[in-house]
């Protein structure tokens, strides 16, 4: 039997149960000896981020306990709406559906753009290539091309790397390069971690990838994309997401259950202050502007 | 001779113990209900037709294409890393318990016996890492792929789970074998292999397909080292045999393992995923249904 779905809803019920006791917020006035705890849920791309902004917001806030746990964006709205977390990151918007859903459990789903991101396309470092269009970006996820030598490259063959369908980097991809209902291939290798992806790039002569631009290093090479054959090879860079020229330029998102307030609302006005965007720069994103 | 005390006592520990093992069997049952039942709503969205032949799995694509929830890939990816960890780990635990214990010196076989059994005991996650780090690199080098992440890279892993079980269930079918069967052998002139491998194995085949048996379950079960090691990708085999090894699969517990705990209680991908259950219970109780019936064979036949 699978472990996972057996304990997945205890762990889910367990959760809510911690939360209920935890989260009920310091209204008793004045008297400031109350702590709060808030849970902050999601997006893979963002959990490097939101743990940097924890540690330093914890550090201003001691009266505030922050956790941040990764998962996915999906994760992050199913917890949001089963209130399991008070915030759910996430590196897509929310769809209509889960909109719905969450209505349906008597949660408001209220977004806030916190960060950008350039969404960076990465082959290993010996690929010859340094630029694609999203036309062969999208040939290339659908394995309509299949060899690099196809788009320019060496006779190696293509190693696709993507995201598990829980991540939001993964339904972005999908709705901006391949475009929305148009099917992965069936051969892309979908791991389950922004670093796998990282690892395996670094890894294998043929292998492409997609992470969020603080995830890129040394090891993996980024590739300049162009909007189409006539227009400029773009890389991915604060600068290219700030004047617009990126393709693949995306917000990235916190939610909560309704008007924020209390511990909620301390941490969004914190994140979305200076001190946040602070940190959002040094661990090479970009501001929310 | 019974006293009426102790007679009692017997009926209070008969009672405890009858229905310790009731209960076991209720638990089963009831998850598998459960299971059964968060699984069949999602026939309503999605025709049982569909999830049978589907040839892909990809739960979050968009309407009006998607979803799909195609059991095929998951399936082939289980089937296909097990039979190649069946083909690498038999003979390998079918060695170590015929050498341990048929040739081995008693001194030896002590030693050896706990090893195995340590063997069985290394946590998944950690056999899982080494196979990322070392298999992969090593399998990728070895064949000549692309990328290392792939069937065989999982079959290999797998079988270093089931052979220590293989081995230590085998060793015990081999050591109820008795010891007049090995003296007759022996006394009519046969050599100690031929003695082994005519008389001593063909004895003890139902416990040895049992311990088999029991080693594919663990296999077919097995969900963090798939995840790490065999890349995910929820692929049919259009290139023949030994291509679908070299490449990446997505098994049925690797799915069920990424994707649980990420959907809503009560959407179409979450009942796919109770579905995924369903079949790999099924699976996994057919397994155990052999094992046993195979097992009950092998007492008939020793009191014959």
């Amino acid at each position: 039997m699978c472990h996972v779905c057996r304990f997945g809803p205890a762990l889910v019920a367990v959760g809510c149960i911690a939360l209920a006791g935890c989260v009920a917020p310091p209204k008793e006035g004045s008297a400031g000896a109350e702590s709060a705890t808030l849970s902050v849920k999601g997006s893979d791309t963002m959990v490097q981020l939101a743990q940097a902004w924890a540690e330093a917001f914890m550090k201003a806030r001691p009266d505030v306990r922050v956790s941040v746990t990764g998962g996915g964006s999906n994760t992050g709205f199913t917890a949001l709406i089963s209130k399991g977390a008070d915030v759910a990151n996430a590196s897509r918007a929310i769809k209509p559906e889960e909109t719905e859903s969450a209505a349906r459990k008597g949660v408001t789903p209220k977004e806030f753009v916190v960060a950008q991101d350039a969404l960076s396309v990465i082959v290993n470092k010996a690929n010859p290539i340094t630029e694609l269009t999203l036309a062969q970006l999208k040939d290339i996820y659908t394995a309509k091309v299949t060899n690099w030598k196809d788009v320019g490259g060496s006779d190696t063959p293509i190693v696709l790397n993507a995201r598990e369908s829980s991540s939001g980097t993964s339904t972005f991809f999908q709705e901006h390069v391949l475009g929305k209902g148009v099917p992965y291939a069936a051969t892309a290798m979908l791991q389950p971690a922004t670093s796998q992806i990282v690892a395996g790039v670094a890894e294998d002569a043929g292998a492409i990838g997609y992470v969020g631009l603080g995830y890129l290093n040394g090891s993996v090479k980024a590739v300049r994309l162009k909007k189409d054959a006539a227009s400029d090879a773009v890389a991915p860079s604060i600068d290219n997401v700030v004047n617009g020229t990126y393709a693949l330029a995306r917000p990235l998102f916190e939610y909560t259950n309704g008007e924020p307030a209390g511990a909620v609302k301390i941490w969004l006005d914190w994140v979305r202050g200076p001190e946040g965007q602070a940190i959002v720069k040094k661990l090479d994103f970009v501001p929310a502007q | 001779m019974a006293t009426p005390k102790r007679s009692l006592r017997e009926r209070a520990v008969e009672g405890v113990v009858f229905s310790g093992g009731m209960a076991s069997i209720v638990l089963v049952a009831l998850i598998f209900l459960f299971v059964l039942k968060e699984a069949l709503p999602l026939l309503k969205d999605y025709p049982l037709s569909r999830f049978l032949t589907d040839r892909g799995w990809q739960p979050t694509l968009a309407p009006p294409e998607g979803p799909w929830f195609g059991l095929l890939p998951n399936v082939w990816g289980s089937f296909l890393v097990t039979a190649g960890a069946v083909v690498l780990s038999v003979p390998l635990a079918l060695s170590t318990a015929v050498f341990t214990s048929e040739v081995a010196p008693s001194w030896l076989r002590d030693m050896l016996k706990p090893l195995v059994e340590l063997l069985a005991l290394v946590p998944s996650v950690a056999i899982g890492f080494v196979g990322a780090v070392a298999i992969n690199p090593l399998v990728k080098d070895l064949f000549g792929l692309d990328t290392g992440k792939s069937a065989i890279a999982g079959s290999i892993m797998l079988a270093f789970m089931a052979a220590p079980t293989i081995a230590t269930i085998a060793e015990d079918a081999i050591n109820a074998v008795p010891r007049s069967f090995r003296d007759g052998s022996l006394a009519l002139g046969a050599t100690r292999w031929q003695g082994i491998s005519g008389i001593v194995l063909p004895a003890a085949k139902p416990g040895i397909l049992a311990a088999v048996m029991l080693g594919v379950g663990r296999a077919v079960g097995e969900t963090m080292v798939v995840i790490m090691v065999t890349g995910n990708a929820g692929v049919l085999p259009d290139k023949g045999i030994w291509y679908a090894f070299t490449h990446s699969v997505r098994t049925i517990t690797g799915t069920i393992g990424a994707e649980a705990l990420e959907v809503a209680n009560g959407e179409p991908h979450y009942r796919a995923l109770f579905m995924l259950g369903v079949v790999l219970f099924t699976i996994t109780f057919v397994l155990n249904a052999i094992a046993h019936y195979s097992l009950g064979k092998g007492d008939r036949r020793a009191q014959a």
